[in-house]
């Protein structure tokens, strides 16, 4: 490895240390952990419902009902807008604070710092939101166990690192489209909320245009297809899912193109807080 | 001296939309101590900014040492910045604040630790570095960012007031330490409000108006450069003040000849100092008059200020 790559290594540990202690401050980090708690609660209060004797439970219907949970609440809620929380924040939360020239005074590419915030803000949402799915699911299947189902017979313990990768997935393309968003407006929180009408109303457009977001690629690779009834048939994405050797290798290079594009973009910010 | 030794602007405009920053900047700033001296708005931030790449020029081209500010990698391992803007990332110690700056120079762990320790004694923060900055005092937030600007042992470097909100010991710490830094060979651009500490302190001065440069130099040499339009103002303590206002009369080279407040000299207004210390010599070799002293009243930098931007700045003292 040459010199020049090793210090660029260093440099994005020490952005990724930087950051990490700035995202798991508790005031920064609360909304994050409110939001990952909103799953958790759903299945924690489901499992104390049923052991109290309050809801009845069906084994297999419950692991339906997680896929529906996560498709429609934890990828296109939970974590969405917590990664408009943490990668709006990387570059323009900076700004608002008047805290970026801190970065832009030492002798880091911006390229590499780029890399670093992203690094950064996607190590913190894959810790959260991933502990959140990952936890939920094993209350789930701890829950189940107590029951007289069948249902974690089949390949429900496999689900759980299918599930815990597609978030990692989803914070990894949500993450660069706010990181660039951040970049590109003064206030991001109306892009924000057109993507997110996009991402939400994409079930109403022909296939070819489905296939231009990012929660169409998700749910492809969800491992339970949902059979949505009543008003759920409006988030119920109709296209044929895209094979999973094209849905992950097509998101890590969106995620990496928007990436590169933020890494050009970030050449042209020049740091005056007046004028913000 | 060549455009390695020095910072270099040439032809350097910069606008914000419709608003001027600076314009047409042509300036080579060699070693020492240069101040950047003029009222609000004048360009002065701006100045730092684009020699630093935190704003990119709209015309022109920069050099600090041979090195352009948009090669953050190059310019950072050898400047150091003091901004005016008085926010930190959120949560850090003023410890953490320096450390963390300097793990992203990519230094190991002990370098930075050292650095980080000899900075923050450089500016008697030792005590106070772990404590957040949060709870520090506006004078410990303007040290502590010193630190920062000072920790990597740049060349050059670029401080914005620097001694805003310092006390008065704090100030001449300040001072001192500039004057040190600056011995050793480094460039110290300061921009200050506060004329006679840029009298103290300054090597070479440049002054700016409305985002012109209108002048620069040493305060002496440029003070020259004016004696036409503003004639220097010489005071003259002597025995025979009345004897030497007649002599002087009669010179082309004078302007003006005055009788100080305190009846005890005379302030001479002009356009010639050479003429007129040769004069002066000569009358005294005479013994015509008894001189008691002699001294410029008007070479300051406060006086060149007066001259040629006014006082319309309520800040500049």
């Amino acid at each position: 490895m040459s010199p020049q790559v090793r210090s660029w290594g260093s440099q994005i540990l020490a952005i990724v240390r930087l950051e990490m202690k700035k995202n798991f401050s508790f005031r920064r980090a609360l909304p994050l952990y409110l939001l990952a708690a909103l799953p958790l609660a759903i299945f924690v209060g489901h499992a104390i419902g049923y052991a109290r004797g309050w809801t009845n439970c069906h084994g297999t219907e419950d692991l339906t009902v997680f896929a529906g949970v996560f498709q429609l609440f934890v990828l296109r809620l939970v974590v969405f807008f917590g990664c408009v929380v943490i990668f709006l924040n990387s570059f323009r939360g900076e700004v608002v604070q008047k805290s970026l020239h801190y970065y832009f005074l030492a002798p880091v590419r911006r390229e590499v710092l780029v890399v670093g915030k992203y690094l950064s803000g996607l190590l913190t949402a894959c810790c959260i939101f991933g502990a959140s799915v990952a936890i939920s699911y094993a209350v789930l299947c701890r829950h189940l166990a107590a029951t007289p189902s069948a249902a974690l017979a089949g390949p429900a313990m496999q689900q759980l690192g299918t599930y815990t990768g597609i978030t990692l997935l989803a914070c990894a393309g949500y993450g660069a489209v706010f990181l660039l968003l951040g970049m590109l407006y003064r206030n991001p929180i109306v892009p924000a909320i057109v993507v997110l009408v996009w991402e939400s109303l994409i079930v109403f457009f022909p296939p070819l245009l489905k296939k231009i977001s990012i929660i169409f690629y998700l749910e492809s690779l969800c491992p339970v297809r949902v059979p949505f009834e009543g008003p759920g048939r409006l988030f119920a994405i109709t296209a044929n899912p895209t094979p999973v050797y094209l849905a992950v290798p097509g998101l890590v290079l969106l995620a990496l193109a928007i990436v590169a594009l933020a890494a050009v973009r970030i050449r042209r910010i020049e740091i005056s807080y007046g004028s913000e | 001296m060549n455009g390695a030794d020095s910072i270099v602007f040439e032809g350097v405009s910069k606008f914000y939309g419709n608003v001027l920053g600076v314009n047409r900047v042509q300036l080579s700033i060699p070693p020492g101590i240069t101040t950047l001296v003029g009222p609000n708005g004048s360009g002065k931030t701006t100045l730092m900014n684009l020699m630093t790449g935190l704003v990119q020029p709209s015309r022109g081209s920069i050099r600090v040492l041979g090195i352009p500010p948009s090669d953050p990698e190059r310019l950072f391992a050898v400047a150091g910045y003091c901004t005016q803007f008085d926010a930190f990332p959120r949560g850090l110690t003023g410890y953490e604040f320096i450390y963390l700056y300097l793990r992203l120079h990519a230094m190991g762990h002990a370098r930075a630790a050292e650095l980080t320790a000899r900075a923050l004694d450089r500016v008697t923060m030792t005590a106070a570095a772990g404590a957040r900055i949060a709870s520090y005092s506006k004078g410990m937030r303007q040290r502590i960012k010193l630190a920062q600007a000072i920790a990597h042992q740049p060349s050059v470097l670029v401080l914005d007031e620097p001694l805003n909100g310092l006390d008065p010991m704090a100030r001449a710490e300040a001072i001192a330490l500039f004057r040190e830094l600056a011995g050793e060979g480094m460039h110290v651009i300061i921009s200050s409000h506060i004329l006679h500490e840029v009298d103290q302190i300054s090597d070479q001065v440049v002054m700016l108006s409305n985002g012109y440069v209108v002048a620069e130099g040493q305060i002496q040499a440029v003070r020259g450069e004016m004696h036409q339009d503003h004639p220097l103002q010489i005071l003259v303590r002597c025995s025979q003040p009345g004897l030497l206002a007649a002599n002087l009369f009669a010179e082309d080279h004078v302007a003006e000849v005055r009788m100080h407040h305190d009846r005890g000299g005379l302030l001479v207004g002009t356009r010639d100092p050479e003429r007129f210390y040769e004069q002066l010599g000569k009358m005294v070799l005479e013994g015509a008059i008894h001189l008691e002293s002699v001294a410029p009243a008007d070479d300051d930098v406060h006086s060149v200020y007066e001259y040629l931007i006014g006082g319309g700045d309520g800040g500049a003292a």
